[in-house]
């Protein structure tokens, strides 16, 4: 049984003139056709470059180590030319800027219509209806008549839309979007999130969808990540990360988010801290510094936790004993998370 | 969901402390503010091509102590009125009552002595803190500016503004960038609390910080607030982080307030078509109550403020807009005790699910 897109002990450094930065360091993870994992973290925590090196699209003095494989192709060790075969065929990436990736002097028409015709071959005809089609179908109004506009001619919102329109002209398996509402209002926002599930029934892509907030996970993800510092710390299906999670970083960032769903009298709990710098990772746990369930010295400071089930596929990195997690748990962490919701029934 | 009909207890406590303006309870007081910026074309002769009506026609009191959460998306005005309170810009028409006083149409000469009781605070910690100055003269320079004499010497008073806000103290020779953007943003504080303002406008004070940084932050200006007796206005995008620290609310929309209460009345009563579509769209990191939950997406586009639609500014999005919502601008209208709504067709619509309806 293999999953489209299999991740295995991917690392990445880059080297720069203050340091080895552990940018990476030993994630891994599977994604299957027609499942949107959520990958959560704080900013520097190795997202973005855990997507671009599967879309092996880094640049700069790296190195990675590891392997990523799609539909069982190895990508890691694979020679460029087949990556980029690959890249905008079988899987394509939308960022959180999408001007940084629409050329400024070309319409969008004319972009869509190249990167089909390079895939596909088709003739400009086909594939300026093509282009037209996709373009009506992330929904931008009277696609014909915006077809040969430029980028800066759109909205925000509706430059992510030509954006993902320009992902999907190839039908790719795999999208990887880094966070792609991130620069956007909410009500813009839920369109783009709506627009992307919608797109995944219909073509059955498997979805990576990276982002800082917890709340949009929640909202479309089908299991979650969580980074802290370069390696993942939890990983398992929305209700065991949000119900049940297990790692303190989780329960750091749940108690931190504000809330519509909770009385506003609630005082918020933050991680105490700031988060490392990758040049420099702390020894052991690297969240031990900001660790409020600590043992120290031995083994948080000391040993690299496990990354390891806890029960069925819930992944979870942290010395604590699985009793001492659950009863953590129930006695600090729920009544401080839960939704007044369920708290009132 | 809870029925939509109740009425929330907090619209009858309002009566007690009630709109009363001009009384003790009052510190700002806002009538009729707008401002348009001119837009012009040409070198030498420039030609104003047109008019973008950034801030159009404001009302609203914000009482001392308080903290009046100002929201809505990008480009609706809020940062230009930030700006228009604290008199880093002058208004095209309308009044501002600070503490009894107009000050409105002071030159900029006059506004300086006033800057004493209000302060700003920006989203981007580092591009508000000079990147050539140390610390200690950042936080240090408002007792500089106004001429303000400390007991212990200027040295003394801003290690205790830093050890107030969560700075180490011997940082005080430190430069902005060997700060993290949680760290400075502390930095911006400490410097906007140095002389005791009575009023602090935060402008998007966290939204360009990381979740557990903004934490912190959101709980040293609760904390600020008890201890000084601070009143804010707390401009943000995001209607959850306004909810949190808010007492009011005030919803805008292209320049306008479509929608102004006390936060309960505008979260668990939203009676604003905009403010439906706001509360529906914001994610809550709780996957059964979030997919549960009803959603409005709204099509389009916000408008372009330089040509603004004609009668009710949400009209071009608004599901329920009639053709009077196209010739008639709707007032804002009370339609509870201190709560004040602009539209045609108001409905009180339960969006967020909650226990404590
Ligand atoms: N090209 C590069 N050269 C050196 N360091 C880099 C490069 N790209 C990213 N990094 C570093 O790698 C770490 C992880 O970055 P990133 O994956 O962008 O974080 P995230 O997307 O979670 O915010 C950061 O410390 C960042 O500074
Ligand atoms: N100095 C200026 N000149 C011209 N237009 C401006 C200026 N400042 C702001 N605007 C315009 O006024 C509107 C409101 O801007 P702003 O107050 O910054 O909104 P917000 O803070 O809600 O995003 C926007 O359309 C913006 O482009
Ligand atoms: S391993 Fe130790 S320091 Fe790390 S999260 Fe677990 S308890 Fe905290
Ligand atoms: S006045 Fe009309 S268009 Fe405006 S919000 Fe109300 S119903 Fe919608
Ligand atoms: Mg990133
Ligand atoms: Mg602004």
């Amino acid at each position: 049984m293999t999953s489209l897109l299999e991740v295995e002990d991917l690392r990445v450094r880059f080297s720069t003139e203050d340091g080895v930065v552990r940018a990476v360091d030993g994630v891994s993870f599977e994604v299957d056709r027609g499942q949107t994992l959520g990958i959560v973290g704080e900013s520097g925590s190795g997202k973005s470059v855990t997507s671009l090196a599967i879309m092996g699209l880094l640049r700069g003095r790296f190195t990675v180590e590891g392997s990523v494989t799609l539909g069982g192709d190895e990508l890691v060790r694979a020679d460029p030319d087949f990556v980029r075969e690959l890249r905008g065929n079988r899987m394509a990436m939308i960022f959180q800027d999408p001007l940084s990736s629409l050329h400024p002097y070309y319409t969008v028409g004319n972009q869509i219509i190249e990167a089909y015709r390079l895939h596909t071959g088709a003739t400009k005809r086909v594939a300026r209806k093509r282009a037209v089609d996709l373009l009506g179908r992330v929904g931008i109004p009277q696609p014909e008549g915006r077809i040969d506009d430029y980028p800066h001619q759109f909205s925000g919102g509706m430059r992510q839309r030509v954006m993902i329109a320009m992902a999907l002209a190839c039908d790719p398996e795999l999208l990887i979007a880094d966070e792609p509402t991130t620069a956007l209002d909410v009500t813009v926002q839920a369109q783009i999130l709506n627009l992307i599930a919608d797109l995944q029934e219909e073509f059955g892509t498997a979805v990576i969808l990276i982002t800082h907030d917890l709340g949009v996970v929640a909202g479309v993800a089908d299991e979650a990540l969580v980074m802290y510092a370069g390696r993942p710390v939890e990983h398992g299906t929305l209700r065991q990360v949000f119900y049940e999670p297990r790692h303190p970083y989780t329960w750091g960032l749940l108690s931190s988010v504000t809330r519509l769903d909770r009385e506003p009298e609630h005082r918020l709990r933050p991680i105490s801290g700031n988060p490392p710098s990758l040049i420099d990772v702390p020894s052991g746990c690297p969240f031990h510094p900001r660790c409020p369930y600590r043992m120290l010295p031995e083994p948080c400071s000391t040993e690299v936790p496990e990354y390891a089930p806890v029960n069925g596929g819930h992944l979870v990195a942290c010395h604590l004993s699985e009793q001492e997690r659950t009863e953590t748990f129930a006695r600090d962490i729920l009544p401080r998370v839960q939704s007044s919701v369920r708290k009132g029934g | 969901m809870g029925s939509a009909t109740t009425n929330t207890t907090s619209s009858s406590t309002a009566d007690t402390t009630g709109d009363a303006a001009g009384t003790g309870g009052v510190l700002l007081e806002v009538t009729g503010l707008r401002k348009h910026f001119p837009i012009k074309r040409g070198i030498i002769f420039q030609k104003q091509v047109g008019l973008v009506k950034a801030v159009d026609g404001l009302n609203f009191t914000v009482r001392r102590g308080e903290t009046f959460g100002l929201v809505g998306e990008s480009g609706c005005g809020k940062s230009t009125t930030g700006r228009l309170l604290t008199r880093l810009l002058r208004p095209t028409d309308g009044q501002i009552v600070l503490n009894g006083q107009d000050i409105s149409y002071l030159p900029q000469r006059q506004v300086r002595p006033i800057r004493r009781d209000m302060q700003m605070i920006f989203q981007d910690p580092f591009s508000s803190l000079n990147p050539r100055h140390t610390v200690g003269s950042i936080v240090g320079a408002p007792f500089r500016l106004q001429r303000v004499e400390t007991e212990g010497g200027i040295k003394r008073a801003v290690q205790e503004l830093l050890e107030l806000v969560g700075l180490n103290p011997e940082h005080y020779n430190r430069y902005p960038h060997e700060f993290s953007g949680g760290q400075a943003q502390r930095i911006g504080i400490a410097r906007a609390l140095a002389l005791r303002p009575k009023l602090m406008v935060c402008d998007e004070p966290v939204s360009a910080l990381d979740v557990s940084i903004r934490a912190q932050i959101i709980n040293l200006l609760q904390d600020l607030q008890e201890e000084f007796d601070l009143t804010y206005v707390f401009i943000a995008h995001d209607l959850s982080v306004v909810r949190h620290i808010s007492d009011r609310v005030a919803v805008m929309y292209l320049g306008h307030i479509v929608e102004l209460g006390e936060a309960r009345q505008i979260y668990q009563h939203p009676l604003h078509p905009y403010t439906h579509a706001l509360l529906s769209a914001i994610p809550i990191s709780d996957p059964d109550v979030d997919q549960a939950r009803e959603r409005i997406l709204l099509t389009g586009d916000v408008p372009s403020p330089l040509n603004p639609p004609s009668g009710c500014p949400f009209r071009t999005r608004c599901w329920k807009a009639q053709d009077i919502c196209r010739t008639e601008r709707p007032p804002l209208a009370e339609k509870a005790t201190g709560h004040q709504v602009a539209c045609h067709f108001p409905e009180d619509r339960a969006l967020i699910p909650a226990s404590d309806r």
